[in-house]
C-alpha cells in the first residue's frame, strides 16, 4: 500500500501563527473598551479605518511582490499592527494622519523590508514615530477623559471631526481637549512647580491622571492574558516594567518635589501597552533569555530618560524603536549555553 | 523491597532545558499481551541494519539457511552481522526496497521460508557467565548482531569496549516517544530477561552503579522491573523513576535527569564513565549470552487510528511491514500515513512493503486527525519558543535562518552537530517550519562540504606534487642545458686546457691519428682501405694506378711549359 510523505513531527501542532496573533487581538480587548470609556468613539473608529488600511496595503504589496496575498492576511499580522496603531494615537486624529502611518508601517517598515518576520523594526512603532514628528500638534491633542469632558462627543460627532466635518457647533477644541498627564507634569515641572503642587490639579488620579491609570490596568489584564495563553514570556516586560521602575524611584527618592515616583511613570502615557503588547513584538524585539532581559530593561530605563530629559512627553516608541536596533546584537551576545559544552564555549 | 522504594524516591534528579509534555497515545496498544507475528513465507534482510559498514553476504541464492545461521558477516570494527531469522532458501541476494529516510533500495538477504523452523547449531549457553573473560562476552555479543534497539542502531559490542573505566551503567526504558510501547510492554511481560541481560552487561563493563530509567507513565513496567530487580538483587543497581518528559529518553538526556552528569559535546558517555543501553538491548544480550541465541527477532508496535487493532507483536527480523499489519487486523479506513518510529523522530515510509530491521520499535498507521497536514510553512516570527523547547539550549532559529541561508560555517557556530534531531523545535513552532528537516539538511551540507574539502585537499596535494615533480625535472634539463652550453664556451680555449678528459682523449686520438698519418707521409705510402684485396682487385687497383699516372705524367708534360 502506497502512502504519502509528510515531514516530521507527525502530529498535531498545538501553536500556530494565526492563534497567536489572534490572542495578541483578544487581549486588546479589555483596554481598548477602557479607552474608549474614557476618551469616547474616536479609539473605535480608528482602530476600523486603520485596520481596513493596514489590509488593503498589504494586499496591494504582496500583489507587487507576485506573493500569496491569501495567508499573508489571513496570518492577521497586518490587522495586529494597524490595532496597535490605533490604540496608540489621539481618538481625534484627522483621518489621513492615521492613513499615512499604516502605509508607512506596512508598505515601508513591513513590506520592503520582506514582510511578516523580515521587519527589524516595530512598524507600529515606526509609524508612530513618523506621525509624530511629522504632525507634532494633532498627535499630542489628546481628548479630556470623559469624567472631565462635560459635554463629551457622540459617536456620528466623533466620525464627523476625525473625516474633517469640524466640531459640532458651540464646542471648541480648547474645552474638549487636554494635555495628557505625561505633558502636563513635564511642561509644569519645566515651570519650576513642585509635584505636590502639580497634583492638586482634578486631573490626577491615584498614580497618573483619572481614566489614564484604568486604561494601563485593563491593558495590563490583556497583557496577563498573553503571558498565560504563553504568546509572550515575562521576561521582556518584566525587564521593562522594573528598568523604568528602578530609574524613576531612584530619582524620586533623590528628589520627591522634581521626579514624579516610580508607579506614576508606570501608568502614565503608553508604558503597559509598551511593556506588554510593543516591546514584546517577537520579530523586532530579543530572543535569547538573557536578550530578553536586557532588551527590555534598557527599553524601560530609555523611557525614563527620555521622558525626563528628552524633547518628548512620551518615549515607549522612540525606546523600542533603538532597541529594535540593538536587538540582534543583543542575541549574538547573549547565547546559552549549549549542552555538553563548558561555559566560555557557550558564549 | 520498602527499603527499595524508600531508596528510590531518595535519588536525586536532575532536568535537562526544555523538553515537552506530549499526548503519549500509549494506552491503545498496551491492552493485549505481546504475541509472536505469524512466520512470513518472505524474509528480506537488508545487509546494512547498523551504524556502520554493511555486513558481508556469507550466502548465495539457492543456499538453504538454518534458523539462527549467520548470513553476512560483520566487516571491520564497527559493523554487525545478520542471521537468518528462520530456515528456508535464499532466493536473491539484491537491492530491496527497505526502510530509509532516503527511500532508496538497498542490499538485501531474501530468503523463502520453509516453516519447518530448523535451528542452526547454536554457540554453548553460558548461564555462568560470570566465568567468562569481558572480551569472550564481547565476541559472543558481536557474532551475535546486536545493535542498539532503541533506535539508533549502533553495534552493541563497540559501546562495551569503552578506552576507559566506566562507573555507571544507564539502563534506558524511558521509551519517550509517543505511541511506542515496545520496551514498556518488554519489561511489564520479560522484564526477568532484561534484568538477567543487566547482570550481564553490569559484570562485563565491572561498573559501581546501575541504573535503570524509566519513565513514571509506565507503573507496571516500573512495578515488574522492581520486582524482577527484587528477585535478583543485583548489587547497586536500581530502577529509577523519573518524570515523563519528552525527550528524556535520549541518551545524553536520560545521563543528565539520572546523574546530573552532561556528555561533553561531540563526546560519548564513555567520556564521563559511563554506558548506555536499551531494556531492548539488554534483553537481546541476555539471550545471546544465556542460551546462545542471536538478535533475530523484535517486539514491534502497530498503532494509531489507522490499524484496525493496535497490538505488539514478536516479529522475524525481516518480516515485512505490510505482513504485519495485516496481523493487526490490517489498515482502518482512516489510515492516511504510514510512520517506521514514533512520530517526533520517525520518518514516513511511502509504502508498506519494507522489512522490519533490528531496530524498527514502531509502526504508526496515523489517521489525518493525528497527523495532519500543517499546509505550507509561514514566516518565522522570532518567537523564540524553539529555542525554550530544546533540550540542547540551541538556537534552533538562529540554526534555521543560517542553514535557508546555506551559510554552512554560520550554522556549524551555533553548533548544529549538538542538535539531536528530536523535533521539539519543529513540534512547538507557530509557522510550522520544518525544523529538524532544514537541519539534516545543512549537516548533510557540512558533510558533503568537509568530502568535497577532503577531495580538494588531496588533489591540490596531488597537483602540488606534479608542480613540484615537473619544476625538479625543467631544472634538471635548464642543467645540463647549460652545461652544455659552458662546454661549447670553453672550446675556442680548450687548445691548452684538458680540463676535460674527454676532449683530451679525443684531441689525444687526433693527434695520434695525425702522427701516424705524417709517418705514413714519410715512408711514401698513401693510407687506404686495400687491406685483405684479392688478387683480381689488386690486379684491377694496379692497373688504374698505372692509367691515373700515365695520364697524369703526360698531363704534366704537355702543360709544362
Amino acid at each position: 500500500m502506497h502512502f504519502s510523505i509528510t515531514n516530521s513531527p507527525h502530529t498535531d501542532r498545538p501553536n500556530s501563527v494565526v492563534e497567536n496573533m489572534l490572542w495578541v487581538i483578544i487581549a486588546l480587548v479589555p483596554g481598548t473598551i477602557a479607552l474608549t470609556w474614557y476618551f469616547g468613539w474616536g479609539v473605535v473608529i480608528h482602530m476600523v479605518l486603520a485596520g481596513v488600511a493596514a489590509i488593503a496595503a498589504e494586499a496591494f504589496v504582496l500583489r507587487l511582490r507576485r506573493r500569496p496575498v491569501k495567508p499573508a492576511i489571513a496570518d492577521l499580522s497586518a490587522l495586529v499592527t494597524a490595532l496597535l496603531f490605533a490604540v496608540a494615537i489621539p481618538p481625534l486624529l484627522p483621518w489621513w494622519i492615521t492613513l499615512i502611518g499604516i502605509l508607512f508601517a506596512i508598505i515601508v517598515v513591513k513590506q520592503l523590508y520582506g514582510g511578516l518576520g523580515y521587519n527589524p523594526f516595530n512598524p507600529a512603532m515606526a509609524a508612530y514615530v513618523l506621525v509624530l514628528v511629522s504632525y507634532p500638534v494633532d498627535m499630542t491633542t489628546w481628548l479630556a477623559p470623559r469624567m472631565l469632558d462635560p459635554h463629551p462627543l457622540d459617536f456620528l460627532q466623533t466620525l464627523g471631526v476625525i473625516f474633517g466635518q469640524g466640531l459640532p457647533q458651540g464646542m471648541t477644541w480648547d474645552a474638549m481637549t487636554s494635555a495628557t498627564p505625561l505633558d502636563v507634569m513635564r511642561t509644569e515641572l519645566d515651570m519650576n512647580k513642585m509635584i505636590s503642587e502639580i497634583r492638586q490639579s482634578p486631573l490626577w488620579g491615584d498614580f497618573g491622571g483619572r481614566g489614564w491609570e484604568w486604561v494601563g490596568n485593563w491593558f495590563l489584564l490583556g497583557g496577563l492574558i498573553l503571558l498565560y495563553k504563553r504568546v509572550i514570556t515575562w521576561r521582556i516586560p518584566v525587564a521593562f516594567l522594573g528598568g523604568l521602575l528602578v530609574m524613576a524611584m531612584l530619582f524620586h527618592f533623590l528628589d520627591q518635589e522634581a521626579y514624579p515616583f516610580g508607579l506614576f511613570h508606570v501608568f502614565s502615557g503608553g508604558t503597559i501597552l509598551g511593556a506588554f503588547f510593543i516591546a514584546t513584538d517577537p520579530v523586532t524585539a530579543s530572543t535569547t533569555p538573557r536578550g530578553q532581559l536586557i532588551y527590555g530593561a534598557l527599553i524601560g530605563i530609555l523611557i525614563y530618560i527620555i521622558r525626563t530629559w528628552g524633547g518628548y512627553p512620551d518615549a515607549v516608541a522612540f525606546a523600542v524603536l533603538l532597541m529594535n536596533l540593538a536587538a540582534p546584537t543583543i542575541d549574538y551576545y547573549t547565547q546559552p549555553r549549549v549542552f555538553g559544552h563548558r561555559e566560555a564555549d557557550g558564549e | 523491597m520498602d527499603a527499595r522504594v524508600e531508596q528510590r524516591s531518595e535519588r536525586r534528579l536532575y532536568r535537562f532545558h526544555g523538553g515537552l509534555h506530549l499526548p503519549d497515545n500509549k494506552h491503545q496498544s498496551t491492552g493485549q499481551p505481546v504475541r509472536p507475528a505469524a512466520l512470513p513465507t518472505l524474509l528480506v534482510l537488508p545487509l546494512s541494519q547498523h551504524i556502520g559498514a554493511p555486513a558481508k553476504p556469507l550466502v548465495a541464492p539457492g543456499d538453504s539457511v538454518l534458523k539462527g545461521q549467520m548470513i553476512a558477516a560483520a566487516q571491520g570494527a564497527v559493523s554487525a552481522p545478520v542471521h537468518a531469522s528462520s530456515s528456508g532458501t535464499v532466493v536473491a541476494v539484491e537491492k530491496r526496497p527497505v526502510p530509509h529516510p532516503s527511500g532508496l533500495p538497498a542490499p538485501c538477504i531474501v530468503i523463502e521460508t520453509d516453516g519447518e523452523e530448523r535451528w542452526a547449531e547454536l554457540p554453548e549457553p553460558w548461564p555462568d557467565f560470570e566465568q567468562r573473560s569481558a572480551d569472550e562476552l564481547i565476541q559472543r555479543i558481536r557474532d551475535a548482531g546486536i545493535v542498539g534497539m532503541g533506535g539508533a542502531a549502533f553495534p552493541t559490542s563497540v559501546k562495551l569496549d569503552p578506552d576507559r573505566p566506566i562507573d555507571t551503567l544507564v539502563i534506558n526504558g524511558a521509551e519517550c516517544e509517543p505511541y511506542i510501547t515496545c520496551d514498556d510492554m518488554l519489561m511489564r511481560e520479560r522484564a526477568d530477561r532484561v534484568i538477567a541481560g543487566v547482570a550481564v552487561l553490569r559484570h562485563l563493563l565491572g561498573v559501581r552503579q546501575c541504573l535503570i530509567g524509566i519513565e513514571d507513565n509506565k507503573p507496571e513496567a516500573i512495578g515488574a522491573m522492581t520486582r524482577a530487580l527484587a528477585e535478583r538483587d543485583l548489587p547497586a543497581t536500581e530502577v529509577v523513576v523519573i518524570p515523563t518528559r519528552y525527550p528524556s529518553g535520549g541518551e545524553k538526556q536520560l545521563i543528565r535527569v539520572l546523574t546530573g552528569k552532561e556528555v561533553p559535546s561531540g563526546g560519548i558517555p564513555a567520556h564521563v564513565g559511563i554506558v548506555c543501553h536499551n531494556v531492548g538491548t539488554a534483553a537481546a544480550v541476555a539471550d545471546a549470552v544465556l542460551e546462545g541465541k542471536p538478535l533475530i527477532s523484535r517486539i514491534v508496535t502497530l498503532t494509531g487510528e489507522g490499524i484496525a487493532a493496535p497490538c505488539n507483536l514478536e516479529v522475524a527480523v525481516g518480516s515485512l511491514a505490510s505482513e504485519l499489519i495485516g496481523q493487526a487486523g490490517g489498515y482502518s479506513a482512516r489510515a492516511s500515513h504510514l510512520i517506521l518510529g514514533g512520530p517526533m523522530m520517525g520518518f514516513a515510509l511511502p509504502d508498506d512493503g519494507v522489512p522490519i530491521t533490528k531496530a524498527a520499535n514502531c509502526l504508526l498507521a496515523a489517521s489525518e486527525r493525528e497527523d495532519p497536514d500543517p499546509g505550507p510553512a509561514l514566516a518565522c516570527i522570532r518567537c523564540g519558543r524553539c529555542a525554550e523547547a530544546c533540550p540542547v539550549t540551541l538556537l534552533p532559529q538562529q540554526m534555521y535562518w543560517y542553514a535557508k541561508a546555506k551559510d554552512l560555517e554560520k550554522v556549524q557556530e551555533y553548533n548544529l552537530f549538538d542538535c539531536i534531531e528530536c523535533g521539539c523545535c519543529a513540534y512547538v513552532c507557530p509557522s510550522h517550519i520544518p525544523l529538524v528537516q532544514y537541519y539534516r539538511y545543512a549537516k548533510n551540507e557540512c558533510w558533503d562540504q568537509e568530502r568535497e574539502r577532503k577531495k580538494a585537499e588531496h588533489a591540490r596535494q596531488r597537483h602540488e606534487a606534479r608542480v613540484a615533480r615537473l619544476a625538479r625535472l625543467e631544472a634538471e634539463k635548464k642543467a645540463r642545458l647549460k652545461k652544455k652550453k659552458a662546454a661549447l664556451k670553453k672550446k675556442p680555449d680548450a687548445a691548452g686546457g684538458a680540463a676535460d678528459p674527454k676532449k683530451a682523449a679525443i684531441e689525444a686520438a687526433m693527434k695520434r691519428a695525425a702522427e701516424k698519418k705524417a709517418k705514413l707521409a714519410q715512408e711514401g705510402v698513401t693510407p687506404a682501405n686495400t687491406e685483405a684485396l684479392t688478387e683480381a682487385q689488386q690486379r684491377q687497383i694496379e692497373q688504374a694506378e698505372a692509367r691515373r699516372k700515365e695520364a697524369s705524367d703526360g698531363k704534366q708534360t704537355s702543360e709544362s711549359p
